[in-house]
């Protein structure tokens, strides 16, 4: 094993020190029993109790998973045809357009996405809810969604669907039978980014959305605004929570799969012989 | 052999499976297959061979149904198949990357083609047992096919494409990811299989030694065009042009002026102040006509002392020996520069070789050992 | 046909959605305010002549007029180069060590690169209140160590934007990098030191020219996105701290002048395109590399 210099293992120390002491502090201080946020004052649970008692959280915390449940569904069916287009399409009119318009929203900002899309509602005469913000996330969750497939799309060998028509599939069947299954991952991968995203969107929601439906992320920021607030400390250790579980689990599922490919590599040898 | 030779070529009243009717295919700008003619009868094993980009994956992919013709038509059993797509082509293909499922089992993959047609559950097992009982690969059926080895895959896609019967079965560079020692035994098994399900088979490949040894025919092909189209005898005995002589194995071509001297019989001036050439051709040449001698190494004898019996007869020293272990080759200079090889077997052991390196030495051939061409 | 539907229903949802949006956020952008619902004039329905009639570039006018707008492009542009820079500075090492770090901690390393990228933007920004506040945690423990006798005011000013973005956007500066260092050959390194280089002067030499795709990508990653932030600046900002996205809000919500936030946003689109461009033409570059 090679053995790493101490630059590398003060880089990555402190590095690492720089991403989750911040974090580590929230969740810690989700604990103080003391409403002023900065002082110590002894181990309690109060701030979720609070929390958990705190209707108009819940109600914004429902509306935010609903919305992201929904546009990251609609996100994933129409990223996955705009990737297919993207890479399989082949030529057709507008399309230097098309593709434009999948990679602009990664790099536009915010606040010209939210304000733009907040005009044509208006323009069209939609009233701003829940169905405006689902309409906004889905549409720049897409783009996301078709790159992250897309990607995958490239590298997927092209003769493994001409041999499912050359066996006599139609088009749907090759897709359904052998292209889906195989581009599965990514599409799945997809769907949880175009999730997360929806989740954690402030400013877009912010223009979309309208009286009657307020997002978990409109919430805290008008909390936030007046300072620090052991609710939300509550609130950001529960998330940070679950973002953790998925995310453990997620590269535990991979390692898995990776140890699962070396055993089958080693099973073919074995075959040969 | 007391039955009859296959050659259904030769037999004007037999009907081609397949017919290439001055098929002409563009992509863009580049034009990929130029007015190609071409007959393919049923039960041959049939080889494209030629150089990458020389159009044969084209051809085997318009007969899949991936491409479409430019111009002209391709007819399979007598019917245009321009406008078939390729789910209903009775056409299987196996893919030179093998294109196995990568999320189902070898049973399934093979299934796959059979499900397909909707056949019942009883037909499509019994045609898969049958299909890995052909391949010899029963105890893998439920592996995946990354749990299994290259010639296994291999084998996998072979019985897949069979499973549905088809009229015909392409098969793009099949060996083409195996090593060389199980490439071979893979081409008998391959010939095996052919003559077993009496197939016809379309093979593409690069590899001469391979399309000898499997196909009833070959088709040379470079850029876009068929050179020839022979058995694999004829094409390495009678080549029809320098590119396909030198294409298959190894040849030494000299270059001359042709004159005739006797009934199909002609000498070749090939150095001012040198005796000519004297080589047989069916194949007329006028007066002073360019032509090439092309002669096959091992059709020329090598030896220390000027042979008399011989027709042909030239001096040189040799230059190199590669030693091969069953041949030797000898690379001889001849006086003006050029390097003609010729090949003889060891039957001796190595000590008793006697000629070496800077030795000068006569190398002699008959008069019908070589070929004369015009192109 | 099958293809068509295909092609046509993402091309139209973008149509929709995303294009036709611009158009008319450009168009505002050359109308004028009013006191009508919406706030501006003229509108669709006053007929196309007057439509045509009364747009002008008088919001374009305004904004080189008032230097708080200037101001505010020039600011954001600074704190986002400068930013950029900064994150450059504190993820390559971190990159770097990934890279070196023995096979089997990688997967993990990466794991714990990408953790804070899921985790909500909003609550990373707001981990840092708590942290940089006059009564912060910061702040308590330099008067505790005795470094400070008095609490230095960090949040609401500029340096606390700084530190926000190097923290958010720290994830989009190690990835790309990282992804570069790794399909980097180890031998390199090795040759370049067999051929008489110090470790420093392989470094220099080698590793930063062959990593330049994933720094340029890197550095793009996190300029663009920090040109037009909102959070932060109102987050971790005071008053003094401009930036544009901030200003755009500003003036939709608060003004509820919608012709100048739309020729706002018009502007900042145009100061994006150029690095835009240059991102797309460095991925792509990228990309040809590889194939």
């Amino acid at each position: 094993m090679k053995r790493m210099s101490w630059f590398n293992v003060t880089a990555l120390t402190l590095g690492f020190a720089f991403l989750y002491l911040p974090m580590l502090v929230l969740v810690i201080y989700s604990f103080n029993a003391s409403k002023l946020v900065t002082v110590w004052a002894g181990f309690s649970t109060k701030w979720y109790g609070t929390l958990f008692q705190n209707e108009a959280f819940l109600d914004a915390a429902w509306v935010t998973v609903k919305v992201a449940v929904i546009s990251s569904t609609f996100a994933t069916i129409l990223g996955t045809m705009a990737a297919y287009v993207l890479v399989r399409g082949g030529r057709f009119m507008g399309r230097t357009l098309f593709s434009g318009m999948i990679y602009a929203p990664l790099v536009m900002p915010e606040v010209i996405t939210g304000l733009s899309l907040l005009l044509l509602f208006i323009g069209i005469g939609l009233d701003r809810g829940v169905l405006t913000i689902v309409l906004a996330h889905t549409t720049f969750s897409m783009c996301y969604v078709s790159v992250v497939v897309s990607s995958r799309l490239v590298t997927f060998d092209r003769s493994l669907e001409e041999a499912a028509l050359d066996l006599g599939s139609t088009n749907w069947e090759a897709f359904r039978l052998v292209t889906l299954p195989i581009i599965a991952p990514a599409v799945i991968s997809g769907w949880l980014l175009a999730f997360t995203l929806s989740l954690d969107d402030l400013v877009i929601a912010s223009f979309t959305s309208g009286p009657s439906a307020t997002t978990l992320p409109i919430k805290i920021f008008s909390a936030v605004r007046l300072g620090v607030s052991p609710e939300i400390n509550a609130l950001s250790t529960i998330m940070i929570l679950i973002v953790t579980v998925g995310v453990v689990t997620a590269s535990l599922v991979t390692k898995r799969n990776a140890i699962r490919a070396q055993n089958d590599a080693q099973a073919a040898e074995r075959a040969a012989n | 052999m007391s039955q009859t030779v296959f050659a259904p070529w030769e037999d004007p009243d037999e009907k081609p499976l397949i017919r290439f009717q001055n098929v002409t295919k563009r992509f863009g700008e580049f034009t990929a297959i130029y007015d190609l003619t071409l007959d393919i009868f049923e039960k041959e094993f049939f080889a494209l061979l030629g150089p990458s980009g020389c159009g044969k994956t084209t051809m085997m992919r318009m007969l899949a149904g991936f491409e479409s013709v430019t111009e002209g038509r391709i007819e399979l059993a007598g019917a245009d198949i321009g406008p078939v797509p390729p789910n209903e082509r009775a056409v299987n293909m196996m893919f030179q990357s093998y294109a196995l499922f990568p999320h189902i089992s070898i049973w399934e993959n093979i299934a796959f083609g059979l499900r397909r047609d909707k056949k019942s559950k009883a037909e499509i097992e019994a045609r898969v047992e049958e299909m890995l009982k052909l391949v010899r690969l029963e105890k893998f059926a439920h592996r995946k096919p990354h749990q299994i080895s290259g010639g296994q895959r291999q084998r996998v896609a072979l019985a897949r494409s069979l499973a549905k019967a088809p009229k015909l079965l392409l098969l793009d560079e099949p060996l083409g990811a195996l090593d060389k020692k199980l490439r071979q035994e893979t081409q008998f098994e391959l010939m095996d299989i052919q003559e077993t399900t009496g197939t016809t088979f379309v093979i593409v490949t690069h590899d001469q030694e391979e399309a000898m040894t499997v196909a009833s025919r070959v088709a040379v092909m470079d850029e876009g065009r068929v050179i020839q189209v022979a058995t694999p005898a004829a094409i390495y005995e009678y080549p029809n042009s320098v590119y396909v002589a030198d294409f298959i194995g190894d040849v030494n071509i000299i270059e001359g002026l042709a004159s005739a001297s006797g009934p199909e019989e002609y000498a070749l001036n090939w150095k001012e102040g040198q005796a000519p050439l004297t080589a047989t051709s069916q194949k007329p040449f006028s007066e002073g006509q360019k032509a090439h001698l092309a002669i096959r190494p091992e059709k020329i004898r090598i030896s220390t002392e000027r042979p008399d019996d011989t027709v042909n007869a030239m001096q040189g020293k040799v230059l190199d020996i590669a030693y091969l272990g069953n041949l030797s080759t000898y690379h001889v200079e001849l006086p003006d520069g050029q390097v003609i090889k010729a090949q003889t077997a060891n039957t001796r052991r190595i000590a008793r070789r006697n000629i070496t390196w800077e030795d000068p030495v006569w190398i002699s051939w008959s008069a019908t050992a070589g070929v004369m061409l015009d192109q | 046909m099958r293809r068509t539907t295909l092609i046509l229903i993402p091309y139209l949802w973008l149509l929709v959605l995303f294009f036709a949006p611009f158009l008319i956020v450009l168009k505002i952008s050359l109308s004028d305010a009013a006191l009508s619902i919406p706030p501006y004039t003229p509108q669709l329905k006053d007929g196309i002549s007057a439509l045509i009639r009364e747009l002008d570039f008088e919001n374009f006018v305004f904004l080189t007029e008032d230097d708080l707008y200037w101001k505010a492009y020039l600011s954001s542009l600074r704190i986002a180069f400068f930013s950029t820079v900064l994150t450059l500075l504190v993820g390559y090492p971190i990159a770097y060590g990934m890279a070196k770090a023995p096979d089997e901690w990688r997967a993990t390393l990466m794991m714990l690169v990408i953790l804070p990228f899921w985790t909500s933007f909003l609550i990373r920004v707001y981990a840092w209140m708590g942290i940089l506040s006059n009564e912060g945690l910061l702040n308590q423990m330099l008067m505790w160590l005795g470094i400070t006798s008095e609490p230095l005011v960090i949040l609401n000013t500029t340096t606390a934007v700084y530190i926000g973005i190097v923290y958010t956007y720290l994830p989009f500066m190690i990835l790309p990098i990282y992804a570069a260092l790794d399909r980097l050959d180890a031998s390199l390194d090795e040759a370049a030191q067999d051929l008489g280089c110090t470790r420093t002067q392989a470094f220099w030499l080698v590793t930063i020219p062959l990593s330049k795709n994933g720094i340029v990508a890197g550095s793009f990653l996190v300029f663009i996105p920090a040109l037009g932030e909102f959070v932060i600046p109102s987050l971790l900002g005071g008053s003094g701290t401009l930036m544009i996205g901030k200003v755009l809000w500003e003036e939709f919500f608060n003004n509820r002048d919608w012709p100048v936030a739309s020729a706002v946003a018009v502007i900042l689109l145009l100061i994006l395109i150029l690095p835009i461009v240059l991102f797309q033409r460095n991925q792509q570059k990228q990309q040809e590399a590889e194939q």
